[in-house]
Formats: structure tokens, C-alpha cells, sequence
């Protein structure tokens, strides 16, 4: 277990008062709370500390355990027989913050000494909402396409949510309470979750239009014809028009990807002709191609 | 068709063991638009965690009301700034290989 020095994690020296230690709380506070930094992991886990550090050195019974056995946690129990006999009441001021007062938020080298409860008084503790909760979801272009429902693990919770067609990457959702339990009866935080959503191999989004590439051998770019396309939806026949340039697109109207939580409503599919120019060719072929050379020169 | 839920502002001031007067000094800087419902002020429930962290801004690291308006501004610049990347990446993936 990591031994934590609170004295260096607030940026004080070991005789630092109790308006130094506030004052330096609060300047580290200021800078790290959830709250002014959201989605930054490293910044919470520094408030963490921070907030730990505090935890203990504002409270004159936890800073002098903390004193006497930080670095030799281990005898804390005997300390604490012995501290039974004659309890005294004491406490600094604690600031409890919602996004990181639970005791799961606490390092174990708290927990073992303080055994994870956190006293002090506070001039406005009530109740607070739980820990917001974030997590990842990795899914497919295809599996986005229509709305579906997932059972997911959080926390050792599961949590069948649905998934409306249409989430775009990078997308977060909230589900509203499935967050860490409230504080003194407060309400449960909320749930985050972030979509990533893989590259198709065939499609690109874009928004809720979708790009794709298609092969088209010269002679059916030349001649035109039918053409079969996939969509996300299922195949379509296009009629390529004769005389097709390499690089030219077709729109596909309402073949695109569904507009995220407008049902019936689709972008479109952008078709990009890629026109494959044939090689070795045969005598006959090369024959061939050099009278039709000399018939369009 | 949706609803919205209200919570009235005497219920949220208990909970939260605020004063009233100070809701009321958010309503004047603009940073919240409390509706009355029943001649009662109200926070409809979407509005809550923005409240929330107003109070948790306040009372925990104690900024000041005109503190709370230039973050509330940042804050929201900072989270379209964040979809204007996430939509942005999103873009730039249609030129990545596939």
C-alpha cells in the first residue's frame, strides 16, 4: 500500500496551521474540483488527494494519528486501543464535496487508518448527489444503425439501457441516477456514457450522411448499366448512366445513417465511382484498345 | 409529448440547507430562470445538477457570484468547444484510410 504524505500533496510543511492548511486546500480545490474540470480523470484523482489531505490534517485527531503513525500505519490499532481510553472530542472543519466524498474515493492507505469514515463538522452538510459515474461504450457503425437495447456492468450493476439509432462518436448520454449512492440520503449520481464508435470498412460518416467508395469496371463506366450497391439497408440497383468519370459521386436520398432520435428520418448515401482500369491485357484487348484510340484521336 | 418536472425552490433550499435570498441573487446575475408554478418558484429537474454546482461552487470553494458567472461562461464554452472537436474528429475520420 501506497504511503501517502498529505503535507506534501497540499504543499505544506509538517508545522503548517490550521489557516494554512485551509488556505491551501482551497487553492488546490479551486483548481482541481470535478466540477471545473469535467471529464479530466487526472484532475479528479488529484482532487481526491487533495480533498483526503484535507480530510485528515484539518482534523487535530486524524493529523496527530496521521503524525504519529503515517509512516508506520501498521500500529495505528494499537494507537487507537489506547486512544479508546480517553476520547476526546475534536474536529476541524471538512468540506465535503459530491463528486468525491464516498468512502470508495478514499485511498486505501485512508481507509486502513481511518477506516474510511470522514467526520468533521461543516457549517452546510445536508445531502449530496452521489459520484457521476463515466464509462465507454465500444460499438460498431452497424450496431448504431437501429436502436437496440444493451445490457451493461457498471459498478458491478447491470444496466439495460437502450440505444437510440443514431448515436455519433464521441456522443455521451446520460442516465439519469445510476451514478454513485447519494450522500446522507441525497440522490444517486448520474451515469455517463461515451460511444466510440469503430470505422466502418466500407462506410464513413459523416454527420448523418454516409460516404462510400464503389469499384467500377471500365467498361460499365464507359457503356453504363446496372450497378448493385450496398447500403446499411440492404442492397440497391442503380442505373449507371454511360460515360461515368473516375471520381464522379451519386447521391443515394434516405440512404444514409438515421437522424438520432428522429424516427423515419435518414441522411444520405454519397457513392463515390472509383473506376478500375483494366491491366494485362491480352493481344485481342490491346488490339482493341488502340483502334479505339485511333477512332477518338 | 414531454413533461417536464419541477422542484420547488423551498423544497431544493432544504435539502441543500441554503437560504433563499441566495437563489434569488442567482435569478438577478441571470445565472438561473426560475419558473413560478402555483405562485411557487420552481427548478425544472433538467436544471438541477447546473444548480447543484452552482451551490457546490459557491459554498465549498467560496467563489463569489461574479467567480460563478465568468465559470458558468467558461463551462460552456468549453463543453461546445468539446462537441465542436468530437464533430470535427468525426469529420476527419471520412479522409483516414479504410
Amino acid at each position: 500500500m501506497e504511503i501517502i504524505d498529505y503535507y506534501k500533496v497540499l504543499g505544506l510543511d509538517k508545522n503548517a496551521g490550521e489557516k494554512e492548511i485551509k488556505k491551501a486546500f482551497r487553492k488546490l480545490a479551486r483548481k482541481y474540483h470535478p466540477d471545473l474540470n469535467p471529464s479530466d480523470k487526472a484532475a479528479q484523482k488529484k482532487f481526491q488527494q487533495i480533498n483526503e489531505a484535507n480530510e485528515v490534517l484539518s482534523d487535530p485527531e486524524k493529523r496527530a494519528k496521521y503524525d504519529k503513525y503515517g509512516k508506520d500505519w501498521e500500529h495505528a490499532e494499537a494507537f487507537e486501543k489506547a486512544r479508546q481510553t480517553q476520547r476526546q472530542s475534536g474536529g476541524g472543519e471538512g468540506y465535503r464535496f459530491s463528486e468525491g466524498t464516498s468512502s470508495e474515493d478514499f485511498s486505501d492507505f485512508f481507509n486502513s487508518m481511518f477506516g474510511g469514515t470522514h467526520t468533521g463538522g461543516s457549517a452546510r452538510t445536508v445531502k449530496f448527489r452521489g459520484q457521476d459515474y463515466h464509462a465507454e461504450l465500444s460499438l460498431s457503425l452497424t450496431d448504431v444503425y437501429k436502436t437496440h437495447k444493451r445490457t451493461l456492468t457498471v459498478n458491478g450493476k447491470n444496466i439495460r439501457i437502450a440505444i437510440p439509432a443514431g448515436v455519433e462518436n464521441g456522443q455521451v448520454i446520460k442516465i439519469k441516477g445510476h451514478g454513485g449512492p447519494g450522500i446522507n440520503g441525497g440522490p444517486n449520481g448520474d451515469l455517463y456514457i461515451t460511444f466510440s464508435i469503430a470505422n466502418h470498412p466500407r462506410f464513413k460518416r459523416v454527420g448523418n450522411d454516409l460516404f462510400t467508395t464503389i469499384g467500377l469496371d471500365l467498361y460499365k463506366a464507359v457503356l453504363g448499366g446496372e450497378v448493385i450497391v450496398d447500403t446499411l439497408d440492404g442492397q440497391v440497383k442503380l442505373l449507371l448512366k454511360p460515360g461515368t468519370q473516375n471520381g464522379s459521386k451519386v447521391k443515394l436520398k434516405g440512404k444514409g445513417f438515421p437522424v438520432y432520435k428522429k424516427e423515419g428520418e435518414f441522411g444520405d448515401l454519397f457513392v463515390t465511382w472509383s473506376v478500375k482500369v483494366p491491366g494485362n491485357l491480352s493481344e485481342k484487348q490491346k488490339a482493341l484498345f488502340e483502334e479505339l484510340s485511333k477512332l477518338s484521336s | 409529448m414531454q413533461t417536464e418536472e419541477f422542484i420547488s425552490i423551498e423544497t431544493f433550499c432544504a435539502h441543500h440547507g441554503v437560504e433563499f435570498s441566495f437563489i434569488n441573487t442567482l435569478e438577478e446575475f441571470g445565472l438561473l430562470e426560475l419558473p413560478t408554478i402555483n405562485q411557487t418558484k420552481c427548478i425544472p429537474s433538467v436544471q438541477l445538477a447546473h444548480l447543484e454546482k452552482i451551490v457546490r461552487l459557491h459554498f465549498d470553494l467560496d467563489i463569489n457570484m461574479e467567480g460563478i458567472e465568468a465559470i458558468v461562461h467558461l463551462l460552456n464554452r468549453i463543453e461546445n468547444l468539446q462537441a465542436e472537436i468530437t464533430a470535427l474528429k468525426n469529420q476527419l475520420r471520412l479522409y483516414e484510410d479504410i
